[in-house]
């Protein structure tokens, strides 16, 4: 047990970042730990894609001084899927942040309990 | 390769190509380009499924130039095609119902609006098309995005920015979660395509390895996308996001995003998990329970409202735990049934809405039952929509939510005895629920408006007729011609394993 634990070091330490940032987007009340809870909730999935995909003692898939053999590479599909994730977090977290300043110019808060209270009591 | 195995490709590009042309033009232009893109996808869709019926068979298509297990595909069913034409014909007539409103929701940047909206058809093709689970993963996360700017579009002070919000919140934990899952999956199997993902989930369940692992990967597979689509108790953003945003965006977010995830959920369990692996996991158990207290607790929340929006958002918490009780029981009638009820609640629930709006705009512009009563004679197009809409989701013969109770309650029956006493029973509760608060409302519409209270002369819009006699005529079709479309289900279900 312990032992495979530490052979996949990186992607149980992955699997906690991933349920920390998870509990953190869940749990906490502040829009902007909100959202840092995201960014890590995604940056630990894109850990585990980029541990999954490195071969020890290989270099990363760009060819240098003509070595074309497999051998010589890591993989490089999970360094595609990570550069593609990050795209579409980087995309999310910035609608999520105009969203917060938005709500936080008309509500002078970023806590989303107080905001969704504040909303309810204008309802027409 | 013949041309027509173009379309599915077409299709998808072009409406995203249109999205981004949209952006520069003028709103009339917009508009105007909205509505052929839409139009044009259904057409499409229509000779997809006329040039594939006769095959009988689905086929893939090679994107660039790398074949599987290397690059990238699209695949074509019946199943695929049918879903295709019906979320098109369906965000066409929700374009055409909500048009009268949009000028008064969205003074500025309109145009804006129409992108988001083929951006969103962009997303829910890729989905049903594509081959390729990351592919999908990406254009999930479009479709979330343009969903929220659907809701945010109208300003109503900043209440539909917390709810777009909350709803923002709520799909970022699914799709973390799917994300996860798909990850996961990848580095059990090694590959993308879901058909190669297929044969090795198959030989390592077969081999019997990696039991936990593959476990897992279903669970956060089919809860993320759960939380996504709004199953009961994943459903608090869903009446604000929904009750609040201008009448187009709250049919097409009720009938197609939500419907979106769970067609893209059946896809996985049958093209990448196979539906053997995926019901011996027992997640079947998990989802029927939630599909049941969704369909009771909705009906409750429902029938609680004072607000007409609001409850017929709720009765989609209702409706979308009806569906996944379907996939939850675990046979292949119970999935042919929540398939057909994802057709039949779109063609449903989008009328609702947008004839609910109909009707609060002839009653000052309250949404409060006090205030809508005589709405029906004000708005006769309206009122006869929503009464048909409100039949056919309570379950009466001759429309579209009949015929999927019917499946419901036909599959129920093999099986365990338990199981399907529990089915009966709810669906029998539900129904008891569903007549409670929809035929209220109905009556209340056809009362007499209160003492002293004076209406103004009101003529409806042409698209708004238009939307409503469309709509009507697909749940009476629904209703009426069930056969070729449960049909075309269950080959589209073969064709998928």
């Amino acid at each position: 047990m312990l032992d495979n634990l530490l052979i996949n070091s990186e992607e149980a330490a992955a699997i906690i970042l991933f349920g920390i940032g998870f509990t953190t987007l869940l749990l906490q009340r502040n829009m902007i730990k909100k959202i840092i809870g995201f960014g890590m909730m995604d940056s630990a999935i894109y850990l585990f894609l980029a541990a999954k995909g490195y071969i020890d003692g290989r270099k990363a898939p760009i060819v240098v001084n003509g070595v074309t053999e497999m051998e010589a590479y890591i993989n490089p599909v999970p360094s595609g899927l990570v550069l593609t994730g990050i795209v579409v977090s980087v995309s999310v977290t910035a609608l999520m942040l105009a969203l917060t300043v938005r709500l936080y110019r008309r509500y002078h808060s970023l806590d989303i309990d107080e905001i969704t209270a504040l909303s309810r009591k204008e309802e027409p | 390769m013949e041309l027509w195995q173009n379309i599915p490709f077409f299709c998808i590009l072009f409406s995203l190509a249109s999205a981004a042309f949209t952006s520069v033009l003028p709103v009339k232009h917009a508009r105007r380009t909205a509505f052929i893109v839409i139009s044009a996808v259904a057409l499409m869709s229509a000779l997809l499924i006329v040039k594939i019926l006769p095959t009988g068979t689905s086929y893939t298509y090679m994107m660039g130039h790398y074949p599987a297990p290397w690059g990238n595909e699209i695949r074509a069913g019946i199943l695929e095609a049918v879903t295709a034409l019906i979320f098109s014909l369906i965000m066409l007539f929700s374009l055409f119902g909500g048009l009268s409103r949009l000028d008064e929701h969205i003074p500025d940047k309109q145009n804006l609006y129409y992108v988001m909206l083929e951006l969103l058809l962009t997303a829910l093709l890729a989905q049903i098309y594509s081959n390729d689970l990351f592919t999908c993963y990406v254009f999930v996360e479009i479709m979330t995005i343009a969903a929220c700017s659907l809701i945010t579009a109208r300003s109503i002070r900043s209440i539909t920015l917390v709810a777009a919000t909350r709803y923002m919140l709520m799909n970022l934990l699914g799709s973390g979660l799917f994300l996860l899952g798909l990850t996961l999956l990848y580095d059990l199997t090694g590959h993308l395509l879901m058909s190669n993902i297929q044969e090795q989930v198959t030989a390592i369940a077969a081999a019997g390895a990696y039991q936990q692992p593959l476990t897992v990967v279903i669970v956060l597979i089919s809860i993320g996308l759960a939380i996504k689509s709004a199953l009961f108790p994943f459903h608090t953003w869903l009446p604000d996001a929904y009750g609040y945003s201008t009448p187009t965006s709250s049919a097409v977010l009720s009938s197609l995003v939500s419907k979106g995830y769970i067609f893209l959920l059946i896809k996985i369990i049958y093209r990448c998990i196979g539906f053997e692996v995926f019901a011996s996991t027992r997640i079947t158990d998990i989802l029927f329970i939630f599909g049941l207290v969704g369909i009771i607790m909705g009906s409750v929340s429902a029938i609680r409202e004072k607000d007409i929006r609001r409850m017929v958002s709720f009765s989609s918490v209702a409706q979308i735990g009806y569906i996944f009780m379907g996939i939850g029981m675990g046979s292949e009638n119970g999935m042919v049934a929540a398939i057909f009820h994802i057709f039949a609640h779109a063609a449903a629930k989008s009328m609702l809405f947008l004839s609910t709006s109909g009707l609060v705009e002839v009653s000052g512009d309250s949404k409060m039952f006090r205030d809508l009563r005589g709405a029906g004679y004000r708005n006769p197009w309206a009122g006869v929509a929503f009464t048909i809409g409100s039949f056919s989701m309570v379950g009466i013969p001759f429309l579209g939510g009949f015929i999927s109770k019917l499946y419901f309650a036909t599959s129920a029956m093999a099986m365990p005895p338990e199981s399907m006493m529990l089915v009966m029973l709810v669906l029998a509760a539900s129904t008891i629920l569903n007549t409670i608060y929809f035929l209220k409302t109905v009556i209340t519409l056809y009362r007499p408006p209160m003492d002293g209270v004076e209406y103004p002369e009101f003529r409806p819009a042409k698209s708004f007729v238009f939307a409503m006699v469309c709509l009507s005529a697909a749940n009476i079709a629904l209703g009426v011609c069930s056969q070729p479309i449960i049909e075309a289900i269950r080959s589209g279900l073969h064709m998928f394993a």
